[in-house]
């Protein structure tokens, strides 16, 4: 420490000016504070948010590092493209998806600190062991802008490297979509094919009917009345009704309910207040059913719930 | 008060991605802990490209930026095919090569 | 292959450029047999046979066409191409066309052809006789290797595969485990050899720089005794493991285990005289090293008795005629240590064997075939009358052997018995001793073979129940034929045609010495010999009232210890293989107390160390990654600490 401070003293070039000191350690300070969500965020979409704004303060630190071009191509593609991504696939894997602290590995935790106190160590002590040159500084030329000068060597002594990095990145993007293709295991359902499905087994041949139809309510998990002030369960989708998530009419619409007994004439069409409505489908058939209703099978919602 | 600073601010963000790597199970974290990785290797770059006057350290890390930016279209693709499969994006449990 | 060959031989006649095809048509047929497998069964000996007749015609082709040059141009060079380029030392792949080279040639490619014909119907009822003949491709293709080559590690290639033929051949009937242990043991024993052939090769190359007979035998004439001797002992070693010389002469009556044509053909006819085409070829060696010859000639007397005695005994009719064989390549070693001039009678006697053993082995085959494959010939006896062929062939070939004039043997063993008797170098005590062994040989050699010819032939019928003796067929009688006329009328022909003259060119140059006695006195007491020798066995085994027991009766110690080869095996088991199993014995101990347990020791140890690193790969990612950290800061802490 002492050598740099000597060294510093003898040449005045190594010393920062005092914005980009101010630069420095605001932007620092950001920085590394924003770095330790990687440690102890729970959540991956906070790193990830927190991670984006390590991005972008890296970026005014190399505008004031003199290299304007990186600072815009660190926005662009690490903040603009490669964070996006990662929120598009922790969206892929569910959002609030949250890991465990509980290590799993005896000893990895310990050992990971000391691992990293010792290498903060070996590297902290590179850097201050070492002599540091006279800052130079970037030469600035008004003729040629940073891209321009950084351009010229790119294209002349870096030619071949830049084909080469070319190819590296179109090898990734195949390799991504080949990685995540996935061959279609069963014959895909064509629509012809339901109709006929659903004329075979009995089913219903029309859409079902919407749900909150006559209701007061025309939320999708209120189920629609017939014209005798029945409900009628098909009108509520399929996932709703499989979650028990369904609302009972008796909750949101005293008035509508019939002063009789309910449900004499349909006595299956009405499970007793609150219950799951009793759900026998095999898992194609649900699938059936969800399409024809529209919509998507959506498979794995409960896990990733859960 | 040096350039030297950029240097052990380079060191920090280092330690802390590669730390992320030891600790994090969160496969995609572990990734996220990388980038850092790779950032601090930039912000050297940079800070010794000014310490020279030589612009080819800006080249290098242009570079790496490029190599990142495939490299993470490859990782996250894995990633998301271990989810299809696997149901978790756990590291701990991408034991199979054991066995 | 051709265009180079072309090129190469542009000095050599068209004929001898040929040459090359005897060696390849056996050995592709032999390929083919080999890899067609059972595909060949039904056509497999037929080809085995038209490759044998083939190399045979192109050999008699290729002897006529060096018969037409003028003598002195006769011997040729082929070079095939470079086998080996190793810097300074380059060794040609060649063939010596010569007449020593094409003596043999015709001898292997003949007899060969004959004793294929032969097999046919000998191995008609085996399931393996494609094999068999794939085998004895292989074995005459090798056999002409070794004889044709014009460098000594051409000639070892040819020497190791008449030995792997010979231990495949011997063990054919390898279900049999006393065959399969012969087998083991005609091949160890021939090991033994090839070390002296190895040694000798070493040492060659260390002084010459060159493997090639004519460099080697230029190189000879100015090298010190010393060398040379050391070589000629090292070539005699190799020769006594390939003909069953004395020490190593164990292995050839075990060999009888083999089907009788291979016998005939390499235990009798071709391979185990290969010791004495090597100790005649390397001639310029031995020329100039009088111990070695010596040792030659030690080696040969010691044998030539030992067969001699040990067939005596035997009742095993292919063990008899093995004994014999042992006996009559000691004449040959015994002639060819005589010098130039032996050299020549060794080679012709060597030819002469070739035809009247090999027709005696094949009517021990047919004896055989007719008595259900029994060899004992106190169960035979008075087959003259079943078996006229058979007995008429085998007739020549035993007078052939007696060397009773004029059939072929008495002008080749005679001459090697008046040569003995001419002293070498001067010196009379061996002209007598070694010329008085080779007439006493003669001497047993006549009582043995009548004993073997009488048990078998004559006498009273002693075979056991249900033999009903009978003729072969004509598949095996005519070679048998063949061959007989080959013993009653070769010596006589070669003697005509004036075969020393014919062969000395190839040699080095000898003179005639004489005899220390008259040569028609050597003759006349040999012949007398030999006819009491005869005489002999005709009282004891030949008349009608001969009585010859059954069972092998009491008897003294000489005949006990000829019996059992005269503990041949025992000395051997003595004096090798206990002290070898011995060491083998201590060294699996060594090898599994400190060896193994070393080895094992630092398995287990690695095991532990792996068994404890395996705790880390726990397959949790960010173990790893921090091992991965660990490692970083490790060694940014050792870049610091350097620096300083």
């Amino acid at each position: 420490m002492s050598a740099m401070t000597t060294l510093a003293a003898t040449d005045p070039s190594l010393v920062m000016s005092v914005p980009e000191q101010i630069l420095f350690w605001t932007v620092g300070a950001i920085v590394v504070l924003a770095a330790f969500a990687l440690l102890f965020s729970k959540r991956a979409v906070v790193t990830a948010c927190a991670i984006v704004l390590v991005m972008v303060g890296l970026c005014f630190l190399y505008f004031a590092l003199q290299a304007p071009f990186l600072g815009v191509a660190q926005l662009v593609v690490y903040t603009g493209a490669i964070m996006m991504l990662f929120v598009f696939v922790l969206m892929l894997v569910g959002v609030d998806i949250s890991d465990s602290f509980i290590e799993t590995i005896r000893g990895q935790r310990p050992l990971g600190v000391l691992f990293g106190l010792g290498l903060l160590a070996c590297l902290g002590g590179a850097v201050l062991k070492s002599t540091m040159p006279p800052v130079q500084g970037i030469p600035q030329d008004p003729e040629v802008s940073n891209p321009s000068a950084l351009a010229e060597i790119l294209f002349s002594n870096y030619a071949f490297t830049l084909e080469i990095t070319g190819c590296l990145l179109i090898i990734a993007a195949l390799g991504a979509v080949i990685m995540t293709h996935r061959v279609r295991l069963t014959k895909r359902i064509t629509q012809g094919e339901i109709a006929a499905i659903r004329l075979r087994d009995g089913m219903r041949l029309t859409p079902p009917p919407a749900p909150g139809n006559y209701a007061r309510h025309n939320a999708a998990d209120i189920p629609a009345l017939d014209a005798g002030g029945d409900v009628i369960e098909d009108s509520v989708p399929t996932v709703l009704r499989m979650r028990g998530q369904v609302h009972r009419l008796k909750g949101v619409a005293q008035d509508l309910l019939p002063d009789e007994v309910p449900a004499t004439r349909r006595p299956d069409a009405v499970p007793p207040a609150g219950d799951i409505p009793a759900v026998a489908e095999t898992p194609q058939q649900l699938a059936a059913e969800a399409e024809a209703q529209g919509r998507k099978p959506e498979a794995g919602e409960g896990e990733v719930k859960s | 008060m040096t350039v030297s600073a950029y240097l052990i601010l380079a060191s920090i963000l280092f330690t802390i991605g590669a730390v992320t790597v030891l600790v994090r199970r969160n496969a995609i974290i572990v990734f996220m802990g990388i980038e850092l990785m790779l950032n601090a290797a930039n912000l050297a770059f940079l800070t010794f490209s000014r310490m020279w006057g030589d612009l080819t350290g800006q080249l290098a890390a242009f570079f790496v930026m490029v190599v990142a930016a495939a490299e993470v279209v490859v990782g996250l693709a894995i990633i998301v095919s271990l989810f299809r499969t696997r149901r978790t994006v756990s590291v701990d449990d991408e034991n199979l090569m054991r066995h | 292959m051709t265009e180079n060959l072309v090129l190469a031989a542009a000095e050599v006649t068209p004929a001898a450029s040929a040459a090359w095809l005897v060696i390849a048509i056996p050995l592709v047929s032999a390929g083919i047999l080999l890899l067609a497998g059972r595909l060949a069964d039904k056509w497999g000996h037929l080809l085995g046979v038209a490759a044998s007749a083939a190399s045979c015609v192109v050999a008699c082709w290729v002897f006529f066409a060096m018969l037409a040059q003028p003598a002195a141009e006769r011997a040729q060079d082929v070079v095939l191409g470079t086998w080996i380029a190793g810097g300074s030392f380059t060794l040609d792949l060649g063939l010596q066309i010569d007449q020593l080279s094409m003596a043999f040639v015709l001898l292997v490619t003949f007899v060969g052809t004959l004793i294929h014909i032969y097999s046919i119907a000998y191995m008609e009822h085996d399931p393996d006789r494609r094999r068999f003949f794939a085998y004895l491709n292989l074995f005459v293709a090798a056999m002409l290797t070794l004889v044709m080559a014009d460098s000594y590690l051409v000639l070892f290639v040819g020497w190791e595969g008449v030995g792997l033929a010979s231990y495949l051949l011997i063990g054919f009937w390898n279900y049999r485990t006393e065959y399969a242990v012969a087998a083991k043991k005609a091949f160890i024993a021939n090991r033994v050899g090839d070390v002296g052939m190895l040694i000798a090769m070493m040492i060659m190359f260390s002084q010459f720089h060159t493997l090639s007979f004519s460099g080697v035998f230029a190189a000879a004439a100015h090298a010190s005794p010393a060398t040379l001797t050391l070589i000629g002992l090292a070539l005699l070693l190799a020769a006594c493991g390939k003909s069953a010389q004395f020490p190593l002469q164990s292995w050839l009556g075990d060999a009888m285990a083999g089907p009788t044509p291979v016998s005939a053909l390499i235990h009798a006819a071709t391979m185990v005289t290969a010791g004495v085409y090597l100790v005649v070829r390397s001639g310029p060696i031995f020329e100039h090293t009088a111990n070695a010859r010596l040792a030659v000639l030690i080696v040969g007397a010691i044998t030539l008795l030992y067969g001699a005695i040990v067939g005596c005994a035997k009742d095993d009719m292919k063990k008899a005629l093995a004994a014999s064989t042992m006996s009559q390549i000691g004449y040959m070693m015994l002639a060819a240590g005589l010098g130039p001039v032996g050299g020549i009678f060794a080679i012709m006697h060597l030819l002469t064997h070739g035809f009247f053993k090999a027709g005696l082995f094949l009517g021990a085959g047919s004896v055989m075939h007719a008595m259900s494959d029994q060899v004992d010939m106190r169960r035979f006896g008075a087959l003259d009358k079943f078996m006229r062929v058979t007995w008429l062939t085998m007739m020549a070939g035993w007078l052939a052997i007696l060397g009773i004039p004029p059939f072929a043997g008495f002008f080749s063993k005679d001459k090697i018995i008046e040569q003995a008797f001419v002293p070498p170098d001067g010196q009379p005590w061996q002209a007598w001793v070694f010329g008085l062994v080779a007439m006493l040989g003669a001497g047993i050699t006549a009582f043995y073979m009548s004993r073997l010819f009488f048990m078998v032939f004559q006498g009273k019928a002693r075979w056991t129940d249900g033999q009903h003796p009978h003729e072969s067929p004509p598949l095996m009688t005519v070679p048998m034929i063949i061959l007989s006329l080959g013993s009653i009328g070769l010596g006589l022909v070669l003697t005509l045609v004036k075969f020393d003259e014919y062969l000395a060119p190839a040699l080095v140059e000898g003179h005639h010495g004489e005899p220390v006695l008259n040569q028609y006195v050597i003759m006349g007491s040999t012949l007398a010999l030999v006819v009491i020798g005869a005489w002999i066995a005709w009282v004891k085994f030949g008349t009608k009232t001969a009585v010859v027991p059954v069972l092998p009766p009491a008897a003294d110690g000489l005949v006990r210890a000829a019996r059992a080869d005269l503990y041949q095996d025992t000395l051997n088991n003595a004096l090798l293989v206990v002290p070898g199993q011995a060491l083998v014995r201590g060294t699996t101990e060594v090898d599994e107390k400190v060896v193994d347990g070393a080895v094992r020791g630092i398995g287990a140890l690695f095991q532990s160390i792996g068994s404890v690193v395996s705790r880390l790969q726990n397959g949790y990612v960010r173990s790893y990654a921090a091992t991965m950290l660990a490692g970083v800061i490790l060694l940014v802490a050792i870049v610091l600490a350097v620096q300083g």
